[in-house]
């Protein structure tokens, strides 16, 4: 229903101090962006940019192509799902989500056809007379998500909507929030500091550091092609193993089992593209390493070595039957590996 | 949300039987020490003044309650121009309700325009406010008083209510209520479409509703028993307050004071407070207890 253009977006607060120093983000129609990044990034300053909660220093910020820079978020017409809910205690959940539609003169046959319609998609019609405070989390989620739905707003904004809740519903939301978007078809920007959110929601991943975008562009993308060793160690679980290197050697002084390319000083392989098992086929780099912990979490296991003069991370299959102090091999494919220069840019 | 009940624990406490006579014993004392000056009054005040000018004054009610009450209430008493008391508990209500109403929106106003508006000498204008907490009114009372004269609104309601109105602790309270508002909150209603307006009335009076009703009932009471300042303000005794009326009534010689009297209007000068009190109770408590946040 709407495109999201950023350009050269700046917010600088008095005092002299850049939360976000020139963002440059085009969402195209129906797409969910996330915004993702360490607490203190600028990504929460950038979306309540958009939702117009907070004024933009420089830059411009356009929905559909038409300028909203100086527009207030009522007539934005965005909708926000905010961390704690912020749902009104006072008001019972029908009248949570009709306040908006009211305020906005909607006739009351409407109102009420449509907060029964959202109520119905979101599981929430026998709450309809309860108070937020009558509620568990999962369902006062549900009530901010439905107090944004039934609005029909051109664009969604989600400020770290799922933290508040534990990991299992956590994941649930996460699914439902990600079908919800796509057959709603409305273009959303989502905020979080979640790794596996925001690769498992985003069309488009938009990875900010220091008020700067890093990386933008498809998550398996960005896995696959970290721009910097900040997005490498950012995206991925347990993060990717980042070993420094000079002349050919590492800080412990061993050899290299192959040569870097031009520039790089950084050396990256992820944990799960490692192997360690004696019979893997030994190209590529070959790491002698020492076990130092095991944490076996079902599935999978994660092997923590000694290696290089590094603390790495190996991930093995199933159950890892390594002894701490062992040695072992760990070795990865050379399609696998990630160099970075001196500033932490991506080499080749 | 499961909590376990808390009745139960403070159960615990004093369980054992003497435990429970003793605070009972010094609870029912101290019920009497409080309460029987009040029931003296009450019986004081259907006795006739014959009866009460010789000692001693029984213990059980007379037969004069109808007669002493109506005569007061609707006759007048001699000594205050023949104003019958029900005129009294008019004006004191007209200025008790209009301090206490005066103050509440005053200063939730004020509150409101401090805590959600960023406007240019926004914490010059607290801090003014703040330090009249320090000017009690006894201070500022020769200034106030001409400026009362000035406007001619000597014996009149105005004249009694506007100069109490300005609450520095009201205020106060309702700033510190709105600090702990979430900004998420202000936030979605405003995406929600509600201006500063709307967001006043729908949001900001209903959280605050508990706060109003135990700031009314201070201030009512403190409305009522104002002294000093309705004493300066009123010359005519068709204006006075209750609490003035009852000090003009009571003469320096006994045998001049219609002591039947004074006990009714004393007495009634405590109903309406607490009226106020018992009332208003109930709903502050319940506010209390769905704590919505």
């Amino acid at each position: 229903m709407a495109t999201v253009d950023l350009k050269d977006v700046r917010k600088v607060y008095p005092g002299g101090v850049e939360a976000v120093k020139g963002v440059s983000i085009a969402i195209p129609d129906k797409a969910l962006c996330v915004l993702v990044g360490p607490s203190g990034c600028g990504k929460s300053t950038l979306l309540r940019m958009i939702a117009g909660l907070e004024t933009i220093s420089d830059g411009t910020c356009a929905f559909d192509g038409k300028v909203v820079n100086t527009i207030g978020p009522t007539e934005r017409d965005i909708a926000m799902v905010f961390q704690n809910y912020a749902l009104y205690p006072h008001m019972k959940v029908y009248d949570n989500m009709a306040y908006g539609l009211r305020n906005r003169g909607t006739p009351k046959d409407e109102i009420d056809r449509r907060v029964r319609e959202t109520a119905k998609i979101l599981e929430l019609s026998h709450l309809l007379d309860r108070r937020p405070r009558e509620l568990s989390g999962g369902q006062r989620q549900r009530v901010a998500m439905g107090r944004a739905i039934v609005r029909q707003p051109k664009v969604f904004l989600f400020d770290e909507p799922l933290s508040n809740l534990d990991a299992k519903l956590r994941g649930q939301m996460r699914v439902e929030i990600k079908n919800l978007q796509r057959a709603l078809g409305v273009t959303s920007v989502y905020v979080t500091h979640d790794q596996l959110e925001a690769m498992t929601l985003a069309d488009i991943l938009v990875v900010m550091n220091a008020g700067k975008v890093e990386q933008m562009g498809n998550p398996l993308d960005i896995y696959e092609q970290p721009a910097s060793t900040f997005v490498a160690s950012f995206i991925g679980a347990p993060p990717m193993n980042l070993l420094p290197i000079t002349n050919g050697k590492f800080t412990d002084g061993s050899a290299l089992s192959i040569t870097a390319p031009a520039g790089a000083t950084i050396l990256g392989f992820r944990p799960e593209d490692a192997d360690v098992t004696e019979s893997a086929p030994k190209q590529g780099l070959t790491l002698p390493a020492k076990v130092e912990g095991v944490e076996p979490v079902g599935a999978e296991s994660f092997l923590y070595c000694a290696a290089a003069g590094q603390r790495i991370v190996v991930r093995v299959s199933g159950r890892a039957l390594h002894e701490i102090g062992a040695k072992l091999t760990v070795s990865a494919p050379l399609e696998k590996l990630h160099w970075f220069d001196k500033d932490g840019k991506r080499v080749g | 949300m499961a909590e376990p009940s808390k009745g139960h624990d403070k159960l615990m406490i004093g369980q054992s039987p003497t435990g429970i006579y003793i605070a009972h014993a010094i609870l029912i004392l101290g019920v009497i020490v409080v309460a029987f000056p009040i029931y003296y009054t009450f019986v004081a005040s259907t006795h006739s003044l014959q009866t009460i000018l010789r000692p001693p004054l029984p213990l059980l009610p007379g037969d004069r309650f109808i007669e002493n009450y109506s005569e007061a209430l609707f006759g007048g008493v001699g000594r205050i121009g023949g104003v019958p008391v029900w005129t009294l508990l008019f004006n004191t209500t007209v200025v008790a309700l209009g301090i206490a109403i005066g103050k509440i929106i005053i200063s939730i106003l004020s509150a409101y325009a401090i805590v959600f508006f960023r406007f240019p000498l926004r914490m010059t204008f607290f801090w003014i406010i703040f330090i009249t907490l320090m000017l009690p009114v006894e201070v500022r009372i020769l200034p106030t008083y001409k400026v009362m004269v000035d406007l001619g609104l000597i014996d009149t309601y105005a004249g009694l209510i506007v100069p109490l109105i300005a609450s520095a602790t009201a205020t106060l309270l309702f700033r510190q209520f709105f600090l702990t508002i979430p900004g998420e909150l202000v936030e979605a209603a405003r995406v929600d479409g509600a201006g500063p307006f709307r967001f006043f009335k729908d949001i900001l009076l209903p959280l605050s509703r508990t706060n109003i009703a135990a700031l009314f009932v201070i201030l009512f009471i403190y409305g009522w028993t104002q002294y000093l300042w309705p004493l300066l303000v009123t010359n005519d005794n068709q204006m006075n307050t209750i609490v003035i009326a009852l000090k003009k009534m009571v003469s320096f010689a006994d045998a001049d004071t219609e002591w039947h009297l004074v006990m009714v209007t004393a007495m009634l000068a405590i109903v309406p407070p607490i009226l106020v009190v018992v009332l208003m109770q109930r709903w502050f408590v319940r506010g209390l207890v769905d704590t919505e946040k």
